[in-house]
């Protein structure tokens, strides 16, 4: 087998170990890859901030090779819940670490000053930057930009204060429009005084020889450009999914008091988005569908005269859930600026607004009042937002620094926890459910990204626990498989197991294309070990009161259905943690 | 004759899937650099994207400056490329006014031959193979 080639950065000396490992090619890469580091590197007895753990950036063997294997894995030890965790992120990373000729890139130890790491093909070095350190994540890139070579072939990862103040709710933002968004990796990165990572993918990688691989490549291609497949993305994108959410009664407002806004939503479809903010389309390097939406805030400067300033904002669903409907803003100009506020603040919009929504329903219950927050909170105010998004990221006064530690943990200072809308972490924009319920707070990512548990409730399914949990387990093998490889999830129907396998095979690594899917099964399992080795108890998992009120087209919740769900779930997350020897 | 325009640049996503296809098909290369078109940015993702390729100079002062006629005027503009005449001085690159060539590490270079191949590739009708007076 190729080897795995891994460079591994020693922040402390700044100085660097490349490593080839023939036989963690076993583990593909991506997903597979990280958990397989992160079991040799990560330590399960010290802290999540302890210098010793890894933070481990890793593609897959198709990165590059096939259009849409365009996305880079981060495994780290999550400042939330302090075990394993994984964030994905698109942009130029996963090229730029092809070209830069890793499959991994580790960060060990803690540099000893705010430092920028910059890595290529030829490169490696740990440099001071403490004239970064409180740089919004916008500014610092722009600096970064103009100190290093390779205009449009290199990824620079950062962090905002967020990251800097260990917020579990800070991101690592990707080339201004793409994140490793959840689970505090921005908090793990700023924890080891790296403020920023810059990778250069400045070589070349040889091809098979004959036709075979082109023509495949070209198959695929037109699968992904040509035919109807791909259409949503290319289209309205993500912001699709509102209108049809909401018309469903499974779109999340006001702190999901609300399925549906029957009134409002004309507003925040993805249509009227397009319509009077959508300013261009930016693309993910090696991904032709361009699903990356950007639109644009404008805002007058100077009231007394005509002096405005343009910024340019990417948005998705989840965004627009969350710092939209979530919080009851119905314009989408105010949407993107809080936005924009949150990008800068080097925040994850989810967490951020879900955290703020149940801010506003704590203020508006009285549990918390302005002597607390400094600010009158209410739903669809954004000007009092945009503050507490400044306020939450650098964690000023002690209610903001409660609150970045996250919805839940500001609930047990203040009250409020069951209309703390977290599952394993802030809710993501899917009010489908018992079985996205479940899947988001038992998930390995506490991410709606684990499974297609959204749309398993939206087909309307029996209530059958044993079919659920099947699905649940089924479709995380089959999605680990991608995010191994690493693909785009959006591709997974182009993706197919038969379609990996001869992508790997077109490539010349024919020995892992033929036992696919005992290694999905493997990598699943290897990913559960991790994470409860570090004491995640899938049977300890409590989901909050809220979600058991919330009513769908399908009626109210069915609490005695998601308790069961949520219990045989967490069975089968243990007896797939306990398939394989850790 | 055939010529390679990037007429429509204000359309492109920076997929890199010109560059690619490029690297891929004519140099059997996986590379989004070692291609004779490049994309990048002009400051940040912001700010759109710009193709570094051959504009077609007629006469091309690339082929001036090449010692051993590995480069020579192609009819159209542009040049036509003899890879055994390369002697890797990279005496092309800095000729090169608008900095559409290309070296590698190990000394080889990356041009434009104007053979469209990158065309379809690109999802936004950036690019087109137009025809021009030899």
């Amino acid at each position: 087998m190729n080897p795995v080639v891994i460079l591994e950065v020693h922040l402390d000396t700044g100085t660097a170990r490349l490593r080839r490992l023939p036989e963690a090619r076993a583990a593909l890469g991506g997903s597979g890859l990280a958990a397989t580091l992160f079991s040799q590197y990560a330590r399960p007895t010290e802290a999540w901030d302890h210098p010793d753990q890894p933070i481990i950036f890793a593609i897959g063997p198709l990165t590059g090779y096939f259009p849409l294997m365009s996305k880079t894995v981060c495994a780290f030890v999550s400042p939330r819940h302090g075990g394993y965790a994984e964030s994905h992120a698109g942009g130029r990373s996963a090229l730029a670490l092809r070209f830069a000729g890793l499959d991994a890139l580790v960060l060990v130890g803690r540099a000893p000053r705010p430092s920028v790491v910059h890595v290529g093909a030829h490169h490696v070095s740990v440099q001071d930057a403490g004239y970064l350190w409180g740089m919004d994540a916008l500014s610092c890139a722009k600096l970064i930009r103009r100190q290093l070579s390779g205009s449009g072939h290199r990824s620079i990862w950062r962090i905002g204060v967020a990251g800097e103040r260990k917020s579990p709710m800070a991101c690592i933002n990707v080339d201004t429009f793409r994140h490793f968004g959840r689970l505090g990796c921005g908090a793990a990165l700023g924890a080891k005084n790296i403020k920023a990572v810059a990778v250069t993918g400045e070589d070349h990688q040889p091809l098979p020889t004959g036709k075979k691989y082109a023509a495949l490549y070209a198959d695929i291609f037109r699968d992904l450009t040509d035919t109807e497949m791909m259409h949503k993305y290319h289209n309205l994108g993500t912001p699709e999914n509102l209108e049809p959410l909401d018309a469903l009664q499974a779109l999340p407002w006001r702190n999901l008091q609300a399925t549906s806004n029957p009134e409002a939503i004309g507003t925040m479809s993805g249509q009227h988005f397009a319509d009077t903010a959508l300013l261009r389309n930016a693309a993910c390097a090696g991904c032709p569908v361009g699903c990356v939406h950007i639109g644009f805030v404008r805002e007058k400067f100077l009231p007394q005269d005509n002096r405005y300033l343009y910024r340019q904002v990417s948005y998705d669903y989840e965004p627009i859930f969350a710092l939209g409907t979530m919080l009851d803003v119905r314009v989408p100009t105010e949407v993107l600026a809080l936005l924009d506020d949150v990008e800068k603040a080097g925040l994850d919009a989810m967490s951020a607004g879900v955290a703020l929504a149940w801010a506003t329903e704590a203020m508006e219950r009285g549990i918390i009042t302005e002597a607390h927050t400094g600010l009158h909170l209410a739903f669809g105010a954004t000007h009092a937002y945009r503050e507490a998004i400044a306020r939450m990221a650098e964690a000023r006064q002690e209610f903001w620094a409660h609150l970045a530690q996250g919805a839940d943990a500001a609930a047990q200072v203040y009250g409020g926890a069951d209309f703390a809308c977290v599952l394993g972490q802030e809710m993501a924009g899917y009010a489908t459910g018992e079985t996205f319920f479940v899947s988001q707070a038992l998930g390995l990512r506490h991410s709606h990204l684990d499974t297609g548990a959204y749309s398993y409730d939206q087909a309307n399914p029996p209530k059958d626990t044993a079919a659920a949990v099947r699905f649940l387990v089924e479709d995380e093998a089959e999605r680990v498989l991608l995010t191994s490889m690493v693909a785009c999830l959006f591709a997974r129907k182009v993706y197919t197991r038969e379609r990996l396998a001869e992508c790997l095979a077109a490539i010349g690594q024919e020995d892992l294309a033929g036992e696919l899917a005992a290694t999905a099964r493997t990598l699943q399992a290897r990913r559960w070990q991790q994470r409860l080795a570090f004491g995640f108890d899938p049977m300890a998992v409590s989901i909050p009161r809220r979600f058991t009120e919330v009513v769908t087209w399908r009626g109210p919740m069915d609490t005695h259905y998601l308790a069961e769900l949520q219990q045989a779930y967490a069975r089968a997350i243990q007896a797939l943690a306990a398939e394989t020897p850790a | 004759m055939k010529r390679l325009v990037a007429a429509r640049m204000d359309r492109c996503i920076g997929c890199h899937s010109c560059s690619l296809a490029c690297a891929r098909l004519v140099h059997k290369l996986l590379s989004w650099e070692h291609a004779g078109i490049r994309i990048s940015s002009s400051g940040g993702l912001t700010t759109g994207f710009q193709a570094e390729v051959c504009l077609a100079c007629d006469p091309p002062p690339c082929a001036a400056a090449c010692p051993t006629g590995s480069l020579k005027a192609r009819p159209g503009g542009g040049v036509v490329r003899n890879k055994n005449l390369c002697i890797q001085c990279g005496q092309c690159v800095p000729a090169c006014p608008v900095g559409a060539i290309a070296q590698d590490r190990a000394g080889d270079i990356y041009v434009c031959i104007h053979c469209g191949q990158c065309v379809p590739f690109c999802p936004h009708d950036c690019l087109e193979l137009a025809e021009v007076e030899s």
